[in-house]
């Protein structure tokens, strides 16, 4: 029991100082890509810590201000379903397909919130993003079902666990590993999926109206969203890991890649991002289901 | 653990609004050519923490680039209040100032500050991007040492800027 509470407490603190350090290294490495000096390494902190800070906290209602802390709340759920390093805390009493309703949640809540604002950019934003989560949820499902069939079970820390010994999804299922780490990479909205926050067009779309305290637990909310959709990658196909420096490091690794294409491409429109993923890697997918189903 | 004192809580509060600034840059006139220099690798004004930013209640600093007609003035204004406190503005470019080369045109605002209240001003025609970089590290000065009080100026002094604004909006 004391060590349940103990877990309760530690993992959303690991979970969001994992997330905190990519956003402290990605500000470096893209400041590094496009040859500027980029800010200090704990400037993320800084600008949480000033939003936190602010005097005024316009709200636009109730459902405005619960927005954030229901995305906060979401991502603090999903973290308790990945299993990391040993510590898997509810992944027991629920599976995969359970984390994939929960990871919802984030999304959803800014969609209330932001709809709450009655900003047409904020309107736009969310339309934007529940449609590209349209996008992006067909492969991702047929993902999930390819590996659940290839270990026979839906049991999350278990599919960990037949991955042990470098026995990864990743040389099993290539292919889905592929189509798992574009979903995931569209999934953080990185560029060229961006859409949903895009500036030059929709103004930071859902968050147009948001500042001070808002703005600071989306923040935060970014934290763990960062955090979840890699450890589910790490997790689902590079084996997860025996302790938590393994896992960071695998973590890492992702992030790094992801972050040499960000900053390359540019963006697509929002019925391309759609079209892109119910094309290549829905068909991918398929493909590599029907590979497990023939095995 | 002796309490700490108002005072202390602010100056910490102070010491770290400094290290992140966000500014929205309306750009109202032809200074703002020299933001994107300012932003970009040449001279990569995110070292400082400072960053743009694309909507007024996410911004900390409003930066008036240049010169300033009648019309745009109401909008700035809007802007102006949507900013959360606390919120600054540095008027940039002598056009701020003075009205600058349009000293004598019926449609251009003279002195920015008789509208709302600026905490800083960057002279030059334009200024260059040194300028406007050594012009925000002054700016985290007066921020460090409480001086950069611009928004409560504008809340004590609410009915004469209200005036002044309503003399050349109509
Ligand atoms: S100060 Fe010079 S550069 Fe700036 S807006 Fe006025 S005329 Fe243009």
């Amino acid at each position: 029991m004391v060590k349940m509470i103990l877990i309760a407490i530690v993992a959303p603190l690991l979970a969001f100082s994992i997330g905190l350090s990519f956003m402290m290294i990605k500000r470096k490495v893209v400041a590094r890509i496009q040859r500027r000096y980029g800010p200090t390494i704990i400037q993320p902190i800084f600008d949480i810590m000033k939003l936190l800070l602010k005097e005024d906290n316009i709200s636009h209602g109730v459902i405005f201000s619960l927005g954030p802390i229901i995305a906060i709340a979401g991502s603090i759920l999903s973290v308790f379903f990945i299993p990391i390093a040993g510590l898997n805390m509810l992944t027991g009493s629920g599976d995969l397909i359970a984390l994939l309703y929960i990871m919802a949640i984030g999304s959803l809540g800014m969609a209330l919130g932001a709809g709450d604002s009655a900003n047409p950019n904020a309107s736009i934003g969310i339309s934007r993003a529940l449609t590209l989560m349209f996008g992006y949820d067909l492969p991702l499902v047929i993902i999930v079902i390819s590996v659940a069939l290839q270990y026979h079970t839906t049991d999350l820390s278990a599919i960990v666990a037949a991955q042990a010994n470098g026995h990864w999804a990743l040389w099993s299922l290539p292919l889905s590993a592929i189509v798992g780490f574009v979903v995931t990479y569209g999934a953080l909205g990185e560029h060229p999926f961006d859409i949903i926050t895009a500036p030059h067009e929709v103004a930071t779309g859902p968050m147009v109206e948001y500042g001070g305290k808002h703005l600071g637990f989306l923040m935060i909310n970014h934290a763990f969203h960062l955090y979840v959709e890699i450890a589910l990658f790490v997790d689902l196909f590079l084996g997860g890991a025996s302790n938590i420096f393994i896992f960071y490091i695998k973590m890492f690794a992702v992030f790094f890649i992801m972050m040499m294409f960000d900053e390359v491409l540019p963006r697509f429109k929002i019925d391309d991002a759609v079209r892109f993923f119910w094309k290549w890697p829905t068909v991918v997918a398929l493909i590599s289901l029907i590979i497990v189903l023939v095995k | 653990m002796e309490k700490m004192t108002e005072e202390q809580v602010k100056s910490i509060a102070n010491m770290l609004r400094k290290r992140s600034l966000w500014m929205i840059h309306y750009c109202t006139g032809c200074g703002a050519m020299e933001l994107p220099p300012t932003m970009t690798s040449r001279y990569d004004m995110e070292r400082f923490g400072l960053a743009p930013y694309v909507t007024s209640r996410q911004a900390d600093i409003l930066l008036i680039t240049g010169y300033l007609n009648v019309k745009t003035l109401r909008r700035v204004i809007t802007v102006y209040e949507q900013m959360l406190d606390p919120k600054y503005v540095i008027g940039f470019g002598s056009c701020t100032l003075n009205g600058g080369v349009y000293w004598d045109s019926y449609a251009v605002i003279k002195q920015l500050d008789r509208y709302i209240p600026a905490d800083l001003y960057i002279a030059g025609c334009m200024p260059r991007p040194e300028a406007v970089i050594s012009a925000f590290r002054h700016l985290m000065e007066l921020i460090d040492s409480g001086k950069a009080d611009g928004y409560k100026r504008y809340k004590r002094n609410l009915a004469y800027y209200k005036e002044n604004q309503r003399k050349v909006l109509g």
